[in-house]
């Protein structure tokens, strides 16, 4: 890279000069074919930005092809237009799983959409990442933020487990925790196909042999893990996505939404099994 | 001006606004001149109007206001006048704000007042991280949990839904837009647009809604002339980070930490930013407050016509011919 002169060094500003070196062209053009309508800015309500979206494809590019080697099937499931919510298993201990999978809908050869995913509440008050995440496309899990996504015809990343999946110790790996039944509910009420998906790997990138509770409590957060490795490890990644799901907006009570959990936890259960029989090697 | 008849004086519906000094008020005025008979009320000063608006200067709080209504037929009242909290001091807003309103609307009930539109804010919805985007109007109002700054515009608020629901005679609009901005707007947001140096917290720029003025006049005057009464979110479908436009208007940034959350309102305490950066305001700086206005574009067919580029472009032109 040239050096701008010391005449120039006004006119210089790093911030554009980095972007030029990020994004390709191929990125600025997968961006612009996004089946999104955002505003004269680039933006839409929830703090999508696609500048922020560009710069996050070129980063984790390398991730995902170099880093975890990535590997999805069954992509065709994902709808290419309209809406729908996309349901997996939650594991190893930072949303690494999300951000694989965001990326591999918006590379996905049948339809790229920008997926979004739904965070914690305190992610909104902490300086940078709170935006950060806004802007690659994650808002607050809060219902009216989810109704009024599927009515705008988006794409959203649930993990019903939240973070009793993501916060398990690795002894309990690969076992599904309970999920809520939210994402059921919106489903029926939005008419949503779900489409479930099984992720092998992620509970190998960042084992943990417990939480320190009183600690979390004291700092707000979640769970704090007892981690060996403080970085994630370069696991293989399976994403497995399964034919979608649609219910009827008929369930009579709360038992008979159990019911369709369970269906889908069954499904994602499958897709798991999947996966995990055809590794060959973890790292 | 074309000349009247008295014959078709008497049909021209009375309309009488308050806050008519400001500058949206004026926009309103003067799409109303003409085919309505107008009475301009401001707090402020007597405002220079065309012939034949009569013009007070009177506190809507206090005893000689209601004169206006025994010597005048009103037919329907703009509330546009409020006193912003960088104007008084808490106790004499309060008066102003909440105890006017009462006292506008009990003059309204008592007079026989046939329609009244009051102009709210997105404020009363209050910045909170755990807000959700496109909030409608029937999300709770929060912003007296976080200020005692915005009791006012709260309590204002539900005086109104009060008569809404007891005083169904009355016709009552509430329009909550977003941040309106352009020539001759004194609110928060502008003066602090017009600045050239303009804070900013450190790694916080939640999103925003910007309407021109010229735009809220439009959607004033279809709302009072549609007659739908409800209460409304007014905002564009369109959005933008608050840093992105504080560049956009031809501003520099200054950061200031913003955590620990205490301090930003400290510093703007101890530097007297009341009026274009209040300690009460330090969250909206912090995060969005997204409002959904569609119910109003749908129910009165409006749309903004100027775009944030245009809105922008004003303070940016400002600065360029600025001292």
């Amino acid at each position: 890279m040239k050096l701008p002169g010391l005449g120039r060094l006004s006119e210089f500003n790093p911030r554009d000069a980095l972007m030029r070196r990020l994004v390709t062209p191929e990125i600025d053009a997968l961006v612009a074919g996004l089946p999104k309508r955002t505003g004269s800015y680039g933006y839409d309500a929830w703090g999508y930005d696609e500048r922020r979206v560009k710069v996050g494809i070129a980063v984790t590019k390398w991730l995902y092809e170099r880093y975890f080697r990535v590997v999805a099937h069954g992509l065709e499931n994902v709808p290419p237009t309209g809406r729908a919510l996309i349901v997996g298993n939650h594991s190893g201990q930072l949303p690494m799983d999300g951000v694989l999978l965001g990326y591999a809908l918006l590379t996905n050869p049948y339809g790229a959409r920008a997926a979004r995913a739904m965070i914690e509440r305190f992610f909104p008050t902490v300086p940078f990442l709170g935006n950060l995440l806004n802007g690659l496309g994650a808002v607050i899990g809060d219902p009216l933020n989810c109704a009024k996504m599927l009515d705008a015809e988006e794409t959203i990343i649930v993990f019903p487990e939240g973070v009793r999946g993501s916060g398990k110790p690795y002894s309990k790996r690969y076992q599904l925790q309970r999920f809520g039944n939210g994402f059921v509910h919106l489903a029926m009420a939005h008419d949503t196909p779900i489409i479930p998906v099984g992720i092998v790997g992620c509970e190998e990138t960042m084992p943990s042999l417990g939480s320190i509770d009183p600690l979390a409590k004291l700092l707000g957060i979640p769970y704090v893990p007892i981690v060996p490795a403080l970085f994630p490890l370069p696991a293989r990644v399976v994403l497995n996505f399964g034919e979608p799901i649609r219910f009827a907006n008929d369930a009579r009570d709360e038992t008979e939404v159990a019911a369709r959990v369970e269906t889908v936890k069954d499904a994602i259960r499958d897709l798991v099994d999947k996966g995990l029989s055809e590794r060959t090697r973890v790292f | 001006m074309a000349i009247v008849t008295p014959a078709k004086k008497q049909k021209l519906r009375t309309v009488l606004i308050t806050g008519a000094a400001g500058s949206l008020a004026k926009r309103v005025i003067a799409r109303l001149h003409g085919r309505y008979k107008v009475i301009a009320v401001d707090f402020r000063r007597k405002v220079e109007t065309d012939a034949g608006i009569p013009s007070y200067k009177v506190e809507i709080h206090k005893r000689g206001f209601e004169d206006i209504f025994r010597e005048h037929k009103i037919d329907a009242v703009l509330h546009l006048g409020r006193i912003f909290a960088h104007e008084s001091d808490r106790s004499r807003r309060y008066n102003a704000n909440v105890l006017g309103t009462k006292r506008l609307l009990e003059l309204c009930t008592k007079y026989g007042v046939g329609q009244v539109l009051i102009h709210s804010t997105y404020m009363v919805y209050g910045a909170s991280p755990y807000n959700p985007a496109l909030l409608d109007e029937d999300h709770p109002l929060k912003a007296s949990e976080a200020t005692h700054d915005l009791v006012d515009a709260v309590e204002v608020e539900s005086l109104a839904n009060i008569f809404l629901w007891k005083h169904p005679e009355l016709n009552i609009t509430i329009l909550r837009p977003c941040n309106v901005l352009g020539p001759g707007v004194r609110n928060t947001m502008s003066v602090l647009l017009s600045r050239r140096l303009v804070p900013v917290l450190i790694g916080f720029s939640p999103m925003m809604q910007f309407l021109h003025v010229d735009d809220m006049a439009e959607a004033l005057v279809m709302a009072f002339e549609q007659n739908r009464p409800g209460i409304y979110n007014v905002a564009p479908d369109d959005y933008v980070a608050y840093q992105l436009a504080v560049e956009e208007s031809g501003c520099r940034r200054l950061p200031i930490p913003s955590i620990p959350p205490a301090l930003p309102r400290l510093w703007s305490r101890a530097l007297n930013w009341n009026a274009f950066f209040p300690p009460y305001m330090v969250n909206f700086f912090k995060y969005p407050v997204i409002i959904d206005g569609r119910l109003f574009r749908q129910t009165f067919g409006w749309a903004p016509r100027r775009s944030f580029n245009d809105i922008f472009g004003y303070y940016r032109r400002q600065k360029a011919v600025g001292p």
